[in-house]
């Protein structure tokens, strides 16, 4: 009876272990971001959106790059597997670039007195990416023959990658064309309690990706399994349908030749 | 604390999305996987389970 409960859900212990962590992960990531950490110099407690904003655009760059890796292994593989991980993937990467955008926007009110700035190079890539996230599951929506529409998707699901290093790098490549500021971890200007804070970030919206990307992936391999029953019933029912044809012409050929 | 109106915004807009939406997935993955036979949920259970 317990073991048929599981089964309903697309929990399992790697869920479940994930869950837990983010259970504890997300209220001491609050207290980290909230009261340990200290203000900054220059943002001052505008700081602490950071902690939030910056490692859902490195995850939302890791959604993306997963979902183009999908891409190309279904397209050179034709695995639905690899497929079903892409579309996954990049739904939640839909939902992180969102996120980005609007935490990025909030974040820039107070720290550069702007909601948004339409000169800024990463800005504006940013939002093509969500843009094109947005036609590819939009593309997934166009009723057609599900292979065909997994391979239209993953066209543009390798292109959308394509645009993460253009992201990522716009702030070196136009300087002049950017509010942004280069990396500050790499650079080493930040306190000690910041710079654990933001790990801890990492970590627990690495965790939810995880978690996320392992339900979603285990809902897509089941609407795929219940689209193809579909698919196999309608054919098996047309087979049907032409053999009771074929036998209810037969009588009448042999009526008609008598 | 400064900006506590924007700290309060963008930390809440995240976590209710994402909340919103773990909750949307369990829920569309309970409903689905009643619909689907056990040994068609090739990836649904670790092993241990």
């Amino acid at each position: 009876m317990q073991s048929t409960e599981k089964q309903e859900f697309t929990t399992s212990r790697g869920t479940r272990f994930m869950g837990i962590s983010l259970l504890i992960g997300i209220p001491t990531l609050l207290i980290f971001a909230f009261l340990l950490s200290p203000a900054d110099d220059n943002m001052d407690d505008a700081v602490r959106l950071i902690y939030v904003h910056v490692p859902m655009a490195i995850f939302a760059y890791v959604a993306i790059i997963t979902t183009g890796i999908g891409s190309v292994f279904f397209l050179w593989k034709k695995s639905r597997w690899w497929d079903t991980v892409a579309h996954a993937s990049a739904e939640i990467g839909l939902i992180l670039c969102g996120l980005v955008l609007i935490t990025g926007s909030i974040w820039g009110r107070p720290t550069w007195n702007t909601w948004w700035e339409w000169g800024d190079v990463r800005l504006v890539t940013t939002l093509v990416l969500f843009l094109m996230i947005l036609g590819y599951l939009a593309l997934r929506q166009v009723p057609a023959n599900p292979e065909m529409r997994a391979k239209r998707a993953s066209v543009v699901g390798i292109i959308a990658a394509v645009n993460i290093p253009i992201i990522n790098r716009s702030v070196e490549w136009w300087e002049n064309n950017t509010l942004h500021q280069k990396s500050s971890l790499t650079d080493g200007k930040l306190e000690n309690l910041t710079l654990f804070t933001l790990f801890l970030g990492f970590i627990v919206v690495g965790i939810s990706y995880l978690w996320l990307m392992t339900h979603r992936f285990r809902v897509g391999w089941m609407t795929t399994e219940i689209e193809t029953a579909g698919i196999a019933e309608l054919i098996e029912e047309r087979l049907n349908e032409g053999n009771s044809t074929v036998v209810n012409s037969q009588p009448q050929q042999k009526d008609g030749t008598k | 604390m400064t900006h506590v109106g924007y700290l309060v915004a963008g930390w809440s807009i995240s976590l209710i999305s994402f909340f919103i939406y773990a909750w949307r997935i369990v829920r569309k993955g309970k409903k689905l996987s009643s619909q689907v036979p056990k040994d068609r949920q090739r990836w649904m259970t670790s092993s241990t389970d």
